[in-house]
């Protein structure tokens, strides 16, 4: 058992869940179930390898390198098109037509 | 006409020659979506006001002799995680009830662009995350085939959809398998193209690194139309890469003959049902008649692409979904007092139960004294998988596997386990990883009659060949 109640309390914290005590029991049984078939990365040397986040870095232009290699996904920095206030709150379920509002954020 | 075994390539020769109309091809779709669908579920939104006002105008500009855009009157569904303007994108949950989305996704902008008529929004899995489509919050998707069966996920809707004749092509999107292996189930043609051939802009995003958008079509030459339209650079999503897009229609006239190809020994091991691996070894033994050169190749890390595929997709998962807080849009749980307590209510009614597994499988992946162990071990993995497949490609054009270890599944069968669900990917996840493009293409039926997919796999951006193999492979397999 790697995941403890005591863990999943907690990174139901930090992932801002509430899970309810028959959920937090079935995620210690499911997150301890897949973390152990994840262990199997152990068995792998990985100590001369780069990590690799995403594909995107061996696009771009290979006859240059750096920034400039990815000069296609840069644009000037400049002012464009954005949706007007009205179209920005209207999937909102509560404003009062200027701002989102939400409960009390300030404790007294 | 029967709407069943209709193709794009058909519809395009009605409208040009006034067979037809844009207009009563859509009637005629959502006829047989009124009398399909009831049972299948392949359809959470139809947007009808939206599919007449655009087949009225591709009727108009063919009774004035317009030329036609290439995809003119041609009915298509949107997998529900790619936003519609005006029209309700769900992601298949419940946060999502009623959103409205501002902005078109390029995708279906482009689509649209083209000539097509946008008959509804598609059932999945939630947030995409699923491989039976039994975890979307509006009910389950059956599979045309077979009414007792998963249609596979997490574009389950999609393919069901093209499989049942409910619209001529779909759109659905692929993070470890999710547009192949339901294609494979449902016995249609799935398109995962290059990661960064097709924006990713207006996709609900579940992991960005791993997302792509793509086509399911009945034939491989539908599947080449609808790629053809969507993909390309777009200043919108600064991953889409800027490479020319090639005719992909054009490119299936090309032979087959002289092409290598690879066959992972990796990828016909234990768990492989005998009935799906005869059927590959037809299809490869065709190609193989055909001209083309078979060898064996390795993919030594394989077996290591499931756990690595579960720390990446969780992980970015974990990051993509903390925008759903019930602030700016969707559900918002009614007694938070505080808006922390607020946050938490929201997210625990709105999300489903692995979408919430899931987030916390990323957040512990990520958090203080895990990360290394989790994360950054499994994104050193994904550079080992990658470059399991440079070395391959280095010898073969293309490399051939199953795209699911088994036939579709029972309702219900790995409900409660979800890695057993998570296994059948196996064959799917590491071309996600790899980010290189793969198609699914149907090659048989068991004995039951359930379809068989084939799994053609190239180097990046080479869709042309992939699909070119695939069009060898599915002649007689319709």
């Amino acid at each position: 058992m790697k995941v403890s109640e005591k863990d999943v309390r907690y990174v139901e914290d930090l992932a801002n869940l509430e899970l309810t005590e028959a959920e937090r029991a079935r995620m210690v049984k499911d997150l301890n179930s897949v973390l152990d078939y994840i262990d199997r990365l152990n068995q792998l040397d990985t100590t001369n390898v780069a990590p690799m986040a995403q594909v995107s870095d061996r696009y771009g232009d290979s006859a240059k390198t750096g920034k400039a290699r990815f000069e296609h996904a840069m644009r000037a920095d400049v002012v464009g098109k954005s949706l007007g206030r009205e179209a920005a709150l209207a999937n909102a379920p509560e404003t009062d037509g200027v701002f989102f509002k939400v409960p009390k954020v300030i404790e007294r | 006409m029967n709407l069943a075994t209709l193709t794009i390539a058909d519809v395009r020769s009605a409208i040009a020659e006034r067979k037809t109309t844009a207009t009563a091809l859509a009637e005629a779709h959502y006829a047989r979506i009124a009398e399909q669908d009831g049972e299948i579920h392949a359809y959470l939104t139809l947007s009808k006001e939206r599919a007449f006002e655009q087949a009225a105008r591709m009727d108009r500009m063919a009774e004035n002799g317009d030329p036609l855009p290439p995809l003119a009157g041609v009915p298509v569904a949107i997998k529900d995680v790619m936003v519609t303007r005006g029209v309700r994108t769900t992601a298949g949950s419940k946060i999502l009830q009623h959103y409205f989305p501002p902005y078109d996704s390029t995708a279906v902008a482009r689509l649209e662009a083209a000539g097509a008529v946008l008959l509804g929004k598609t059932n999945c899995d939630e947030f995409a995350m699923g491989s039976s489509n039994e975890n979307s919050a509006y009910g389950l998707v059956r599979n045309p085939h077979d009414k007792t069966r998963v249609p596979g996920g997490s574009s389950g809707g999609s393919a069901a959809a093209v499989a049942a004749g409910m619209c001529l092509g779909a759109l659905g999107s692929d993070t470890g398998g999710s547009i192949r292996q339901p294609a494979a189930l449902c016995g249609v043609v799935g398109v995962m193209p290059t990661y960064g051939r097709v924006s990713r802009y207006g996709l609900i995003a579940f992991a960005s690194s791993l997302d792509h958008v793509g086509p399911l079509a009945r034939t491989v030459r539908d599947s080449a139309l609808l790629l053809r339209a969507i993909a390309g650079r777009d200043p919108l999503d600064s991953t889409s890469a800027d490479q020319p897009v090639p005719d992909y229609e054009a490119e299936l006239e090309k032979p087959v003959r002289g092409l290598k190809l690879g066959i992972a020994r990796e990828y016909f091991g234990e768990g492989l049902d005998g009935e799906v691996r005869a059927a590959v070894e037809a299809a490869i033994q065709k190609l193989a008649a055909a001209g083309c050169e078979v060898v064996e190749v390795s993919l030594p890390h394989t077996e290591y692409a499931i756990p690595t595929y579960y720390v990446v997709a969780t992980a970015e998962a974990s990051s993509n979904l903390a925008r759903y807080d019930g602030v700016r849009y969707g559900f918002r749980a009614k007694d938070g007092k505080s808006l922390s307590q607020m946050y938490r209510r929201t997210r625990d009614l709105g999300f489903g139960p692995e979408v919430k597994r899931r987030i916390m499988l990323g957040t512990y992946a990520l958090s203080a004294g895990y990360y290394d162990a989790y994360y950054l071990k499994a994104q050193k993995v994904r550079a080992l998988l990658t470059r399991d497949f440079d070395d391959a490609f280095a010898r073969v054009d293309a490399i051939l596997t199953p795209t699911t270890p088994t036939p579709a599944f029972k309702l219900g069968e790995k409900a409660d386990d979800p890695l057993a669900m998570y296994l059948a990917d196996i064959y799917t996840v590491t071309a996600d990883l790899a980010g290189i493009p793969g198609v699914s293409v149907p090659c048989g039926k068991s004995r039951s009659g359930l379809p068989i997919g084939l799994q053609i796999l190239t180097r990046h951006f080479d869709e042309a060949t992939m699909l070119r193999l695939a069009a060898a492979v599915e002649d007689g397999n319709r």
